[in-house]
């Protein structure tokens, strides 16, 4: 009898707004939406058409209709059959993780010793950081080519790969703000209790920034695997050094501008990096909204 | 184990010119519970930050168990210290935040756990090992700072304010849980705080500072009745003392109809004299005055009144029983006991004594 007497919540109806409240709420959320809808439909266009086009038979993806006919998912197969994908992807690959370790590695310590360590100078030296962010790495490219000439490295990817060990000007940036967040109490604790600098930023700093440090790996991930200024500039006249933009750059010539391949193609090379980016979504937008830059 | 010695220690924050802490001279005894206490901006966290090797010393030194740490990072000086936001590595677990010390050291695990059990045990937190600092309350995050202090058993326990953040009613259960602890291991303990409740009840002796000097130190009874000078006065107790600038004449001054013996020796002129709220009674006769606001806060009262003396307007407050306090709106006359008044020197601040 006592415990018939305690109201739960699920006794309680839930009160309904009256017709006109919900009628309103409908049609502004209606308005909203149509809006982002519009928006959204305008940035896939490009993506539906690749697909479509993709599975499509070379002769009907020259021709004006847009719904493929028949559905040619063998296109997905002639593509590793008629170009060395698999070869572009590991050169992709190589580029990507090398160069990626080697800018964390390198730019990790900078961005500590520039905001977490006392020393002379060290605002002049940010200073510099920064003014090389502003620099476009066109301004570099000539001399650096010289240098990789003479060093007989032009023609593979270590070009691509050795500038990212001495730090990246963006990268440090980004960590150093994503470092300054890291309250100093936690590294004063660990330095009472034991900790050097260098275990403090391995031990303490690097777990405390994972998110900050998954942010310039993606970044650097999504730069190397979509970059073409770098592997056209250094591995052109070598193909087996090619990467997937490259690669897919030199598609149309290679085999007579055969666009449904193409496409599939395309579409194989991009999947990896949307998943990434779904996966990884709540990262990239941290890392943004942290750097108030554009990623 | 260890005594601490302050010898003129001084820091100086690149970009400032006043210190921050002023050629600090301090001895803490071996075993010695130390509260440093002061408003904001005085220096307190700073001098406990020097001690910690966390601020550098710009001149002075700093001494540990007769030993010179002055220029030592912290690693090697053998304290440990509790934060104010206790500081607890959000990815570890309790029980590995209390390790932390240890495994630093290079502590075999078996010995490590063992100990960590054993401080776990002391501090009650053996069911939240496991446990990340995220899902804990704020009295265990507190417990288990101490816990990471605890384990190593340093020559010097060092706490920065470490009860700031937890409610009144864990604040005092805390603060005896604090001083048993401290009791039990015997380490010398320096200890922060701006509040004056926890400097009287945990220190041994309290050193109170403002603007990187040192004002006072000495046992909490001794600083309450003895204050050395206005700020001190001023300071410790709450509500805070009544100070007032008054003219002598033929020896005395005149305050609320009663007669306060000057200090001897001392020049005719005027003094500030400084009256404890309890050192003030409503009484039939004495100062008239205006009751303001009324405090009760239990047992007694404090009747917070605005009165003329000595030709200035004051603000005065009187401690009453509660049950016999004035209402606000009231006129009261209050009356200061003589032998219980403080005299201080209007130039200097510092205290005259009577006798």
């Amino acid at each position: 009898m006592s415990t018939a007497s305690v109201p739960t919540t699920a006794t309680f109806a839930r009160r309904k707004p009256p017709a006109h409240v919900r009628r309103k709420r409908f049609l502004v959320g209606l308005a909203n939406y149509s809006l982002v809808i519009v928006a959204a439909a305008l940035f896939i266009a490009p993506f539906v058409f690749i697909f479509l086009t993709s599975l499509m038979t070379n002769d009907q993806a020259l021709s004006p209709h847009l719904w493929p006919h028949p559905f040619r998912w063998q296109n997905f197969v002639d593509v590793f059959h008629k170009s060395p994908l698999w070869r572009w992807t590991l050169n992709s690959l190589i580029y990507m993780s090398l160069a990626t370790l080697g800018l964390l590695l390198s730019s990790i310590p900078v961005a500590y010793a520039l905001s977490r360590l006392r020393w002379r100078g060290r605002d002049a030296v940010f200073i510099v950081v920064l003014i090389a962010l502003m620099l476009p790495p066109q301004v570099s490219v000539v001399p650096l080519y010289v240098m990789w000439a003479k060093a007989h490295l032009v023609g593979t990817l270590w070009p691509l790969i050795i500038p990212n060990c001495f730090g990246d000007a963006f990268s440090i940036f980004l960590l150093r703000q994503f470092f300054m967040t890291i309250p100093e109490e936690y590294l004063d604790a660990a330095r009472v209790d034991g900790c050097g600098e260098f275990r403090i930023l391995t031990t303490v700093v690097c777990r405390l920034a994972k998110p900050g440090i998954a942010a310039v790996a993606l970044f650097s991930i999504l730069y190397t695997f979509n970059d073409f200024f770098l592997p056209l500039l250094y591995t052109i006249d070598s193909p087996s050094h090619w990467t997937v933009p490259i690669g897919l750059a030199q598609f149309r010539s290679l085999h007579q501008v055969q666009w449904n391949l193409t496409m599939a193609a395309t579409l194989l090379v991009m999947a990896p990096v949307v998943l990434l980016f779904f996966a990884a979504q709540r990262v990239f937008v941290e890392g943004v909204t942290l750097t108030g830059v554009k990623g | 184990m260890a005594d601490v010695r302050y010898v003129k220690a001084t820091r100086i924050y690149p970009g400032t010119h006043s210190p921050a802490v002023d050629a600090l001279d301090l001895h803490i005894q071996d075993g010695e519970f130390m509260v440093l206490v002061g408003p904001s901006g005085s220096g307190k966290t700073t001098a406990l930050r020097m001690l910690a090797g966390l601020e550098e010393v710009d001149a002075g030194n700093v001494l540990i168990g007769g030993r010179d740490v002055t220029d030592l990072p912290p690693k090697d000086r053998d304290v440990s210290m509790v934060f104010q936001n206790y500081a607890l590595y959000p990815y570890l677990t309790v029980a590995a935040n209390i390790a932390f010390p240890l495994r630093m050291r290079g502590v075999k695990k078996s010995i490590r756990d063992q100990r960590v059990r054993e401080v776990a045990k002391l501090l009650g937190l053996e069911d939240y090992l496991e446990r990340k600092p995220g899902q804990l309350s704020g009295g265990q995050r507190q417990r288990v700072a101490m816990g990471r202090a605890i384990i190593r058993l340093p020559s010097v326990f060092l706490m920065d304010e470490p009860l700031s953040n937890l409610d009144a009613k864990l604040r005092v259960q805390m603060r005896a849980d604090i001083a048993a602890l401290q009791a039990d291991f015997g380490v010398t303990t320096v200890y922060v705080t701006h509040d004056q409740a926890e400097a009287m009840t945990l220190g041994h002796r309290v050193a109170v500072l403002h603007e990187g000097k040192l004002q006072q130190c000495g046992p909490p009874r001794g600083l309450y009745e003895r204050p050395a000078n206005i700020f001190v006065a001023g300071f410790i107790g709450s509500p805070a003392m009544n100070l007032c600038t008054l003219p002598a004449s033929n020896g005395n001054v005149s305050f609320g109809g009663v007669d306060v013996p000057v200090p001897t020796g001392s020049s005719n002129g005027s003094y500030v004299l400084g009256v404890r709220p309890e050192s003030l009674e409503v009484a039939t006769e004495g100062i008239s005055a205006h009751v303001e606001v009324v405090e009760d806060v239990g047992a007694d009262a404090f009747v917070f009144c605005s009165a003329e003396v000595g030709g200035q307007a004051m603000r005065l407050v009187a401690r009453a029983e509660a049950r016999r306090a004035p209402q606000q709106g009231d006129r009261v006359s209050l009356r200061p006991r003589a032998e219980e008044a403080h005299f201080f020197d209007p130039a200097s601040g510092e205290r005259l004594d009577r006798r």
